[in-house]
């Protein structure tokens, strides 16, 4: 990235992360939601618009990090020690997922994970013994270290926050080391990345499997949001609106997830000034979205920042 | 037995719906590389359809059948690919996705907003005596659904394989660049795909409306199942499509009666995982070749 | 001892024979020429070799080593480096990331090419070949804008790029312009020259009769004949091959 985009990028997360702060309740429950689809979003990004595996499973991963922390929760332990057990899960997991994923062509990649995504609902609905069944589990703990807790909505919202610079932060290791280049190359054109030597099936895996873990991190964060989750959050629906988020931010580009997260989560919010019509706007404006961006709203965002790259070379110009 | 006999009726009867919506999800896939995610939405429309023409108009049923037919063909088969469809597919398989995406729920949630959020009554179409075999009773309703639905996929079936129309659409789903060589008028041919796949959709809803009611939101399930059995069929092959809607029927209606509780849900999982990690083409599907 | 070796290779396609018993071999430092009429399964073979298609049958080894039906990435880092009929290369990437794209696979684990980040040395290397083929300058051009014949010229470079031992160029002149011609034949000649070996598929006649010193002709899957271009210009199999029918 330019030394324009990131001062931006530095400076338009600073606003948005400085901000909510002086929010109160729903509000600031929308900002700690959007952090959270944030984490999702980057790893869908990985898996879909980077290495171009189509995941339509996403959110069975992201059960896994929020069932990992409820039930560990209900039993006394740490918040940390679920995160980190979800998010292995759904790394482990994300690795089962990518092995038969590779035996069949990319179309059928968006089946296998749609029956993953089924299998693990069925799943949840089912084993009432761990996971409560259609009735799920609340009264999901916040972390707490010793005397500190982050029970309170604010002291959450850092939290997360806390969670989602380690995300990103980790994301852009990735993507820039040549594991980022070997995935690119394996969007861009599969066969010849073979060809020179990506092994396709190590690369693909691991793009299903980091993809995964990060959502089982993203899920983790979820569940003490509101303290409840049922196996009805984690269903296609889900996973389909982390497929837009990717899709209409910019896929396979760094800034993508930031943008779709915040119009998947923050657009609806404020349509619903239009009571029962907000979701036929909504659902409009997705269409159109598509329509005359197709490659995502990062578009509009190259273009902003183009201009502004250029509004600080004006004056003195050499 | 007198039971099984039944349930495998019903099973048949709802499994021929879900087999006509899943070939329209396949034909549409084959031809043009589209995964529509409205097609739920594409049955819950003309249902809605229907019910304004054979009870707020008062139409006789063959016209209010036309009429719909009619009316799904134009919006969700001619507008829909002009609209949408034609100007997003060169972009790659997912702006598209998520069009249809959007398209599902446009048209889920103005049919809850502009119409009702109410279940309606659909009238029986078929109300006739049921048949009687010994003990085994059989509703008539469920015997012309699957008549009905034979016949019309028994019709998609001769119009593919023996007209000119038909092979011509075999051969864009084949290889889309070839046919587009060879001169096929590719764009007019997925428009066509579209529009059988709205006429499909519109018989489906027919058919289906006296059984889960015309609700708004009736298409999620439907297109899920249509999504499952398209999966487990096989992708590729209309066969595929028909036999797999027809397997989620009877897999449905006879865990529903001998099967309780959790281990309902286990079995449809069973058969989910066993295809995916066996046969993950589908068990009526063809391996394409693939290379390295 | 041949340094690529096909024995009896076979692949079918359904019902179609693409190749049917092909056997030939390549010894260090020659210039290979394989030619013949369209549909002879020449780029079938080399697919057959790289591990882009699984051979039906029969045989692949190089340096004594049996490769058949290895995936490509792992023939790849054998040291077999191959170009394309149809140029495959990575659009969106610059010129000089997709040198490098050629080279990063080839060294170290996978691990550690998450932890380790760009050596200089690779750019270098990259940038001598790049400066060898004369497009140096356009090393931060996206790939889906250059011309056809800088294209052609990348493809050729990233196969150059791991130092392999053996080189397919698949048809390398096909649609490039005599001036462009003449710059690649050059380029070939000097590397063979320093001993590096090539096999080419060719249908230019007159560059492959004047560039390879033994030639093989396939024929609807099958190897019709074998030897010097002269030789094998008065072959009637040969002649028969292309224009009897």
């Amino acid at each position: 990235m330019t030394g324009t985009r990131r001062t931006v990028l530095a400076a338009a997360l600073v606003v948005c992360v400085l901000a909510p702060l002086a929010f109160e309740q729903y509000k600031l429950y929308v900002a700690s939601l959007t952090l959270v689809y944030l984490v999702l979003a980057i790893g869908l990004n990985l898996t879909l618009g980077y290495a171009g595996q189509i995941s339509l499973g996403h959110a069975a991963f992201m059960a896994f990090g929020a069932y990992a922390v409820a039930i560990l929760g209900q039993r006394g332990l740490p918040f940390e020690l679920g995160l980190g057990l979800g998010g292995a899960l759904a790394f482990g997991w994300g690795l089962v997922v990518g092995f038969p994923a590779l035996k069949v062509k990319h179309h059928y990649l968006a089946m296998v994970t749609l029956g993953f995504n089924i299998i693990v609902f069925l799943v949840l609905r089912n084993w009432e013994g761990l996971t409560g069944g259609s009735f799920g589990i609340s009264g999901v703990a916040r972390p707490a270290w010793g005397p500190i807790s982050f029970a309170s909505d604010r002291a959450y919202y850092l939290y997360i926050l806390g969670w989602a610079a380690v995300v990103v932060a980790s994301a852009y290791w990735i993507l820039s080391s040549r594991w980022g280049r070997a995935f690119r190359a394996i969007r861009e054109n599969e066969m010849r990345a073979a060809v020179v030597g990506v092994s396709l099936r190590a690369y693909k895996v691991m793009a299903f499997a980091i993809g995964a873990a990060y959502a089982g991190i993203g899920g983790a964060l979820f569940a003490p949001l509101l303290g409840y989750i049922d196996p009805g959050a984690f269903t296609l629906d889900r996973s389909i609106q982390f497929l837009m988020m990717v899709v209409m931010g910019g896929l396979g580009r760094f800034e993508g997830p930031f943008i779709g997260a915040v119009v998947v989560t923050v657009l609806p919010e404020i349509l619903r000034a239009s009571e029962g019509l907000y979701l036929i706007i909504y659902a409009l404006a997705v269409m159109l979205m598509m329509l005359f961006m197709p490659k995502g709203l990062v578009g509009l965002w190259d273009r902003a920042v183009t201009r502004l790259g250029r509004a600080r070379v004006m004056p003195g110009t050499r | 037995m007198t039971d099984f006999v039944q349930l495998l009726v019903a099973g048949v009867a709802i499994g021929s719906i879900y087999a006509m919506t899943a070939i329209g999800f396949v034909l549409l896939w084959q031809t043009s590389g589209t995964i529509n995610f409205a097609q739920g939405e594409f049955v819950v429309l003309p249902a809605f359809t229907m019910v304004l023409f054979l009870i707020v108009f008062r139409l006789p049923f063959a016209a209010a059948l036309l009429g719909t037919v009619l009316v799904s063909m134009l919006l969700l088969g001619v507008l829909v690919h002009k609209v949408l469809v034609a100007r997003l597919l060169r972009m790659g398989v997912l702006p598209l996705v998520i069009a249809t995406i959007g398209l599902s729920l446009f048209i889920r949630y103005s049919l809850q907003q502009f119409w009702t959020a109410q279940a309606l009554p659909f009238p029986s179409l078929f109300a006739r005596a049921p048949i009687r075999l010994g003990t085994i009773v059989l509703p008539w309703e469920e015997l012309m659904n699957v008549l009905f639905a034979g016949a019309v996929i028994g019709a998609l079936q001769l119009f593919i394989t023996r007209t000119k129309l038909g092979w011509a659409m075999q051969a864009v789903a084949q290889n889309r660049t070839l046919a587009e060589v060879l001169g096929l008028e590719v764009s007019r041919l997925v428009t066509l795909t579209f529009v059988l796949n709205a006429a499909l959709t519109a018989v489906a809803a027919v058919l289906i409306a006296p059984v889960y009611l015309v609700k708004y939101d009736i298409g999620v399930a439907l297109g899920l199942k249509a999504f499952y059995a398209a999966i487990i069929g096989g992708f590729n092959q209309i066969r595929g499509a028909l036999l797999g809607g027809l397997l989620v029927g009877l897999v449905e209606t006879l865990s529903g009666a001998y099967i309780s509780g959790p281990f309902r849900d286990a079995f449809a999982l069973a058969i989910l995982i066993a295809v995916l990690l066996l046969k993950p083409e589908g068990l009526w599907g063809v391996k394409e070749e693939w290379s390295s | 001892m041949p340094l690529l070796e096909i024995q009896d290779l076979t692949k079918h396609f359904f019902r179609f024979s693409a190749l049917r018993m092909v056997s030939l071999g390549v010894e260090p430092g020659e210039l290979l020429g394989i030619i013949g009429p369209n549909g002879s399964g020449k780029t079938t073979l080399f697919h057959c070799v790289t591990g882009v298609l699984r051979p039906s049958g029969g045989q692949v080894r190089f340096k004594g080593e049996d490769i058949t039906g290895l995936t490509a990435d792992k023939v790849y880092r054998r040291g077999i480096a191959r170009t394309f009929q149809l140029i495959q290369i990575f659009p969106e990437m610059t010129v000089l990331e997709n040198m490098l794209m050629a080279a990063q696979e080839r060294t170290g684990t996978l691990l550690g090419r998450l932890c380790r980040r760009e050596k200089a040395e690779e750019t270098d290397r990259a940038m001598r070949r790049l400066e060898f083929l004369g497009i140096a300058s356009l090393k931060d051009t996206p790939g889906s804008n250059l011309s056809y014949g800088q294209q052609k010229l990348l493809d050729f470079g990233m196969a150059l790029m791991p130092e392999p031992e053996v080189i397919l160029l698949d048809e390398p002149l096909a649609g490039v312009n005599p001036t462009m011609i003449t710059n690649l034949v050059g380029h070939i000649l000097e590397l063979n020259g320093r001993g590096q070996t090539f096999v080419v598929i060719e249908h230019n006649m007159e560059v492959v009769m004047s560039l390879c010193r033994r030639i093989i002709v396939l024929s609807e899957g099958e190897r019709i004949a074998e030897g010097t271009p002269a030789e094998v210009a008065d072959n009637p199999l040969v002649l028969d091959a292309y224009f009897g029918r």
